[in-house]
């Protein structure tokens, strides 16, 4: 049964530097990397070395705790270089990519006369197997596991994140393809979420095989765990699957062509992008020659992804595996003469004590500047606000804190994931980290249940 | 402001690991982080972070005090000349108060902060920033004529067994400041409670006395909205009691200036209006069933008065909403705020040795917080596992 799902606590943060709605591309780096540090938990064993040559789809590492879960080289090209940092962990595998690409063929065939096991070698061998994510936990899925539910969020509500619907418009058939796929890894529902005021695009107007729910309101909305919070809560010792739109629309690609080919659309956002627009290129991309010559300034964060959750990258570096958007924001190195005592009509802050709430449609160009230092908790009641599940956030970031297994799971940390965190951990006055609390949270029970 | 920036660089080396005043360290600290927002950036998590932080959110607190105090002031004067009868102008009268009330408020900020910047220097900590408020909280629950030695050994005793000896900022139990005025309270309460302390220099100069409304009351006497023959005593109108022209510790005469404090407080969303709410009707809930079975001075007196007298909106407003010693979930702080107002009123009713029952039930309801907390939040895990069951079955 489909439902209507009103998020009440949230808020949507305005930044300039929106995509315009129309699509650039697509665009090709010199070079595309895979980096393992992208998959939470995964610790790789190369297949290749320097100098080989792969097509799109080789295997170019596996886990080490799963030898069937491959990931594979997103273009055909040259290897370049195996990059290691302290330790020698192995930090990206570079490939200097073809003028045009060749593909592994792993064969063309309808998975609705599949039965699992052959649908699930066929993702595995092909390297979209990573894209399939399991919470609780935030982890790629275990492919011994039957989740009871597979949940799609079909819209990101992240600032300046890039509209799903206008991407997935014209990609029926693969995503249609996609959800067949899904259709045989459980028994259970597979769930898409839209946004009430975002619209439906015609992919996920027609698709058939999903239940789907309209969600409104400001963000988090959009996170995947919200949704299955509200949708069907995971209780101790479930499982449910959940994926990507457009990592939905590469497995259904390779259903239907026989080809792993991650092309994807991202969106260049952020106050310091000269021309924020949609690009359509391929996940791994270096973003060097698109941000080259297309900065407002040179002080600035390049973030793959998003400005809660997203990761710092270099000037030249690389997307994400997971990320579909960069956005470029000012770094923040001057301090501010008695800045806490200013009105400082210019920044922006959820709290009532500065004066941006008299403005809520203003767009903000925010810096870096942490706008504070660590403190003890003190205030209370903030978290609440911004966490729209029926949680206690504070209490049980506390429970993380002191290591107490049993709090922890009584206070949800099964139905959570680190981005929902993000909003609570923007507003903290005492300035936490709690992204990186709730991750070693869910890692403290990773070690001592099992994922 | 690139000046003061330079000098602060310039001495900066001093300070760090290996400087000759490592030892300051935190010192420094304090100070350049008061008159910069330091230009630190985000590491890890969220790349960007609201604008509000613990200097500026405690500064809105002191702020909203701010009326209560310049208010407390002018009265410390009025109170003293209505009893000598001398004729003097608006500014003499709040020069006078003036006069009588900075020290005790520059004794409680410097002996309470040597302590937090020792402490924290010992620790190797920041400097928290939340003495800037009890700082002020404690002049302003003190009568005007404690001797300053009391201010002072009542502020160490706020931030070593207030507040330190928990751990520090956020980890303390009990309010700090009303540690401070428990603890003058029974360690020196003639300098606290009775007839000859709350109008300044009534100990001393002949003619000059001043029991509050709450003594009176307590003493069989209602001398609010009547007249009274007694010699000695002063009526005063309901009027008279809600602007705070009337004897009591510096800062909570006024209702009307703690309720614009409240405004800020409130506006902000500094303070939450959930507790301030909530005692008010538990308040008045007490006050309500005590006019109905009134039989003494106190019991009688209509519920609402009960909110402009003594410390009641003082404490209320300032004391009862400290988020670190107050209940922390949306639903405890009802439950909180609601039995500070009720037990206020019933200390004060009922026990007339300690007409200031706020101060016992605020500190009484911070001990209770932890427990009413765990309960709120223990509904929500039987909710969980009641859903895990209903899932098995």
């Amino acid at each position: 049964m489909s439902k209507d799902i009103r998020i009440k606590r949230g808020v949507d943060i305005k930044l300039k530097g929106r995509a315009s709605n129309e699509i650039t591309g697509p665009f090709r780096s010199e070079t595309f990397a895979l980096k393992p540090s992208d998959f939470h938990g995964v610790i790789p064993k190369l297949l290749v070395k320097e100098g080989d040559e792969v097509k799109a789809g080789t295997p170019i590492f596996y886990s080490s705790a799963s030898e069937r879960v491959m990931f594979s080289s997103p273009v055909s090209g040259e290897i370049a270089s195996i990059q290691r940092g302290a330790k020698r962990v192995i930090e990206r595998i570079v490939i200097l990519a073809d003028k045009e690409d060749r593909f592994e063929d792993f064969g063309a065939v309808d998975p609705s006369g599949m039965n699992r096991e052959a649908v699930i070698e066929k993702m595995l061998s092909a390297g979209v197997w990573p894209f399939i994510r399991q919470r609780p936990y935030n982890v790629i899925a275990l492919p011994d596991d039957t989740p009871k539910a597979i949940f799609i969020s079909g819209f990101d509500s992240n600032p300046l994140a890039p509209s799903l619907t206008l991407i997935t418009e014209g990609q029926e058939e693969d995503f249609q393809a996609g959800i067949d796929v899904l259709a045989k890894l459980t028994s259970g529902k597979i769930h898409l979420s839209v946004h009430k005021e975002l619209g439906e695009s015609n992919a996920y107007r027609n698709v058939k095989g999903v239940e789907k729910h309209t969600i409104s309101g400001p963000h988090p909305s959009g996170n995947v765990g919200v949704q299955i919070h509200y949708i069907d809560p995971i209780n101790k010792g479930e499982k449910v699957w959940f994926v990507a739109p457009q990592d939905l629309l590469i497995i259904g690609r390779l259903f239907r062509t026989g080809h792993y080919n991650p092309a994807i659309t991202i969106a260049l956002t952020g106050s310091e992008v000269k021309e924020p627009r949609y690009v359509r290129t391929t996940k791994g991309v270096c973003v060097a020659a698109l941000l080259h010559n297309g900065l407002v300034q040179d002080n600035v964060r390049v973030i793959s992804g998003n400005v809660f959750t997203g990761g710092k990258i270099p000037v030249d570096g690389y997307l994400r595996a997971y990320d579909q958007q960069i956005t470029v924001i000012p770094e923040e190195n001057e301090p501010e003469f008695f800045g806490w005592a200013l009105p400082r009509m210019h920044k922006f802050s959820l709290s009532k004590a500065y004066f941006s709430w008299l403005t809520p449609n203003k767009e903000y160009r925010l810096t870096t500047s942490a706008n504070g230092e660590k403190r003890a908790f003190v205030v209370t009641g903030e978290y609440e606000k911004v966490f729209p599940m029926d949680i206690y956030p504070a209490q049980l970031v506390k429970s993380v804190l002191m290591n107490d297994i049993e709090a922890m799971e009584n206070l949800g940390i099964y139905e959570v994931s680190e981005e929902d965190f993000a909003l609570a951990e923007f507003s903290c006055t005492s300035k936490m980290e709690l992204q990186k609390i709730v991750r070693e949270g869910m890692d403290m029970m990773i070690t001592e249940m099992g994922v | 402001m690139k000046a003061i920036q330079k000098i602060f660089d310039n001495i900066k080396p001093n300070f760090q690991k290996g400087g000759k005043l490592e030892k300051l360290h935190s010192v420094y600290d304090g100070f350049y982080t008061f008159m910069f927002v330091p230009a630190e950036v985000t590491k890890s998590g969220t790349h960007v972070r609201d604008t509000i932080d613990m200097k500026r959110t405690m500064i809105i607190v002191v702020l909203a005090m701010v009326p209560a105090l310049l208010f407390g002031m002018w009265n410390v004067g009025y109170q003293h000349f209505v009893q000598t009868g001398a004729d003097v102008s608006f500014m003499e009268t709040f020069m006078f108060g003036a006069i009588r009330v900075l020290p005790i408020v520059v004794v409680s900020y410097g002996v309470g902060l040597a302590i937090e910047f020792a402490v924290a220097q010992m620790k190797g900590h920041p400097i928290n920033e939340g003495y800037l408020v009890s700082g002020m909280l404690i002049p302003l629950v003190l009568p005007v004529d404690i001797p300053l030695w009391m201010v002072a050994a009542a502020s160490a005793f706020a931030v070593i067994i207030g507040k330190e000896v928990f751990g520090g900022s956020g980890m303390n139990l009990l309010n700090p400041a009303l540690t401070a005025r428990a603890f003058l309270f029974f360690a020196y309460p003639t300098y606290m409670s009775g007839n000859r302390v709350w109008v300044a220099d009534s100990g001393t100069v002949d003619g000059v006395t001043g029991e509050t409304i709450l003594g009176s009351l307590a003493a069989g006497t209602n001398v609010v909205g009547t007249a009274v023959e007694e010699a000695g005593m002063r009526s005063y109108s309901v009027m008279d009691t809600f602007l705070g022209f009337i004897p009591g510790s510096i800062g909570e005469t006024s209702t009307l200036a703690i309720i614009i404090g409240a405004a800020i407080l409130i506006l902000t969303g500094i303070g939450s209006w959930r507790i301030m709410l909530s005692a008010l009707i538990g308040g008045a809930v007490m006050g309500f069933i005590f006019n109905a079975f009134a039989v003494n001075a106190l019991m009688s007196l209509p519920w609402w008065q009960h909110m402009f007298l003594g410390g009641f909106a003082f404490g209320v407003v300032f004391m009862a909403t400290d988020p670190v010693s107050a209940a922390q979930t949306i639903k405890g702080k009802w439950i909180y705020g609601f039995l500070v107002g009720f037990f206020a009123i019933m200390i004060r009713v009922f026990n007339p040795a300690y007409p200031e029952g706020i101060m016992l039930a605020i500190l009484l309801m911070n001990v209770f917080a932890p427990l009413i907390d765990h309960y709120v939040v223990e509904g929500n895990v039987k909710k969980r596992l009641k859903r895990l069951n209903s899932v098995k079955a």
